[in-house]
């Protein structure tokens, strides 16, 4: 029992940590400094909300994982398959008043197209100018839903959803927040699912040979290309359902908020904080970087704050200086992110235990 | 036909000051195999620079002296800041691409966030002289003179870059760095320190595209993520022009700039085609890469 409990000591922790998160709803303590001000209730629709974001984009991030971490392929365009996911459903329901199922199927259509088609382009070029093409497209994207085509997209005023069509338990009210919450944590396990188990199968093998040395498999005459665009589509139709989970709990998107550099830029942050590579790693990175986020946010809206000097107030009142700098310091001192902290205290530990041994031995 | 020349005109000062955003990227990337994200901050800071000394010093200096002290300092402090980033955050990671690319990403928001912190998020306007706004004619034609400084500093920079890297030991240093880095450190030559110099001539250059495309193309106006924006645009040139190459880097400036206006000037009238000219050249960008992946000038890689 308790090898099997320390072999698998992940799965373990993730079914605790899972169960815990699914009864939440239901927990009404009052936790101090949980996130200040009105959020402090553990099951408040504020704090469910901020949960429900925390789930989401641990989802993208480890969709973005087997990309980046798995299969080496530094993409900065994830948020053009989440923007798509976001908008696409958007105006599917609101400007088309579609069902639901429909509308998703266009969602996940368009995305799977969009996927194939960049995908097929951007992947004609290797390393550093992968990334600077993908981000390219990403920002085409961008210029292209500010612009407000044929008056679907709204531009910069942002696309309220229209939740008429919806069933009645996704519809915007307060009291759903809870089915929302439950949605968010079901796309994060079924994202979870899907990674792990491309990852676990041969084609996840060839990612990671892929990201090891491509060349080698070039002479073993597998041709990677083919494999890194399964790679990229996956990534990119995972980051596509977080878009759909977003505009559901959000409720409106806002080109700048949903469609800007600074989604991708973000779901990297929450991998290499994390730990690329190591699917856990990229969802414990985005809970800490959303959390974070929204707890600076909070906390730098404290009326107290104010009263600091300035030189003191004006960095910690941008959450987006603190999550750089803080992450500027983890690429510099702690690679491999947060799991790769881990990983070395449980090598660490193992060291010492076998070291205990031996002088028991004695 | 005047109306023609006019866009033609502004599109080569826009190219210029693409030129001045992109060279220094291309040039760090070629040497060094970095993808300098933080090169978007250099011209931010360029620009902030800019304003800080058009606005703080005495006015009796007058308009045309504060603005050319102003041009001075932001590509100083690009080349400054950009030293300091190449010694404090490239150094320990050398070998190591891929951190080397998150640290600049890093650097870029903890930096644009500070920006904001101090700044504000609104733009800020530079006092310009009066001239500057003008235009001049040229037989039926009124061309801005802004568009004059923006073509006259690209061409300068270019021009001293050929030179500095034709004739001078760093610049060969730099250009055999370049094509083969192993062979270089191999001869016993200190590649670090040309690294260094790399980064400042660039952060020099990005620091002058930020000013300068804040006093020509944008109502003098700066703001914290103005240089983010451009940086897109550079990386566009730069993998159109081939990856290193200073040339390459030229001539894809001067076409991405040129479409930009003409599609934004004859198509972006139009209603819903407002940013026909920034996706030109994306769809630009994917054309050369299904045409020919190394970009125009690049090397086989």
């Amino acid at each position: 029992m308790r090898t099997w409990v320390s072999r698998h000591v992940g799965v373990v922790i993730g079914a605790v940590a899972l169960t815990l998160f699914a009864v939440v709803p239901f927990v009404g303590v009052h936790v101090a400094w949980v996130l200040p001000g009105t959020l402090d209730i553990v099951n408040s629709t504020g704090t469910l909300e901020v949960l429900a974001l925390c789930f989401m984009f641990a989802g993208v991030a480890v969709g973005y994982d087997l990309m980046f971490g798995f299969t080496g392929l530094m993409s900065l365009g994830p948020v053009l398959y989440f923007a798509t996911g976001t908008y696409v459903f958007d105006i599917a329901l609101t400007r088309w008043a579609w069902p639901l199922w429909p509308a998703l199927l266009l969602t996940f259509g368009v995305s799977l197209v969009l996927a194939v088609v960049l995908g097929a382009i951007a992947l004609r070029v290797h390393g550093i100018a992968f990334a600077m093409v993908t981000l390219a497209f990403a920002q085409a994207f961008f210029y292209l839903i500010e612009s407000n085509p044929h008056n679907l997209t709204a531009g910069d005023t942002g696309l309220a959803l229209s939740y008429t069509r919806l069933p009645s338990f996704l519809s915007g009210a307060v009291s759903n927040t809870r089915s929302l919450y439950w949605l968010a944590l079901a796309f994060l396990v079924v994202a979870y699912a899907v990674v792990w188990l491309v990852s676990e199968s041969v084609t996840g093998h060839v990612f990671v040979a892929i990201r090891e040395n491509e060349r080698r498999l070039d002479v073993l005459g597998i041709r990677p290309y083919r494999f890194k665009l399964i790679s990229f589509v996956v990534s990119s139709l995972i980051a596509t359902g977080g878009g759909v989970i977003y505009i559901l709990v959000i409720g409106t998107a806002v080109p700048s908020v949903v469609a800007s550099t600074t989604v991708t830029l973000s779901i990297l942050i929450m991998v290499v904080l994390g730990g690329a590579g190591t699917r856990w790693g990229a969802v414990v990175g985005a809970m800490v970087y959303i959390y974070l986020q929204q707890f600076l946010d909070k906390v730098s809206a404290q009326p107290s704050f104010t009263t600091l000097p300035a030189f003191l107030r004006v960095p910690l009142s941008e959450p987006q200086f603190l999550l750089g700098a803080i992450f500027v310091l983890f690429v510099l001192f702690a690679p491999g992110g947060i799991a790769g902290q881990v990983g070395r205290f449980r090598a660490w530990r193992r060291v010492r235990a076998l070291t205990v041994d031996a002088s028991v031995d004695q | 036909m005047s109306a023609f020349l006019v866009i033609t005109f502004s599109g080569i000062a826009l190219g210029a000051i693409y030129f001045l955003a992109a060279s220094g990227l291309s040039l760090i990337y070629g040497l060094m195999d970095v993808l300098n994200f933080a090169h978007g901050l250099f011209m931010t800071i360029g620009a902030y620079l800019g304003w800080e000394i058009a606005t703080r010093l005495p006015s009796s200096f007058g308009a045309p002296a504060l603005i050319t002290l102003a041009i001075v300092g932001a590509t100083l402090g690009g080349a400054v800041a950009a030293g300091i980033t190449e010694l404090v955050l490239i150094r320990p990671l050398y070998g190591k691409p891929i951190s080397q690319i998150l640290v600049t990403i890093g650097l870029d928001l903890a930096a644009v966030g500070l920006l904001m912190g101090g700044f504000g998020s609104t733009a800020l306007q530079i006092p310009v002289p009066l001239w500057l706004i003008e235009p001049t004619r040229i037989g039926s034609m009124f061309l801005p003179n802004a568009n004059f400084l923006a073509l006259g500093a690209g061409v300068v920079v270019l021009v001293v870059l050929e030179w500095f890297l034709a004739r001078t030991r760093y610049g060969i240093i730099i250009r055999a760095g370049v094509e083969n880095r192993e062979m270089v450190r191999a001869l016993g030559i200190d590649v670090g320190r040309a690294f260094t110099l790399v980064f400042v001539i660039g952060g020099a250059m990005a620091g002058l595209a930020g000013i300068l495309y804040a006093v020509v193309f944008s109502g003098d106006l700066i703001s914290p993520t103005q240089g983010d924006s451009l940086l897109i645009f550079a990386f566009i040139v730069v993998v159109i022009g081939g990856l290193g190459s200073i040339r390459g880097s030229a001539v894809a400036a001067l076409v991405v700039g040129l479409l930009q206006d003409y599609t934004s000037f004859y198509i972006g009238g139009h209603s819903g085609w407002a940013q026909i000219g920034n996706l030109s050249t994306v769809l630009l960008l994917a054309v050369v890469l299904e045409w020919r992946p190394r970009g125009l000038f690049g090397r086989v890689v």
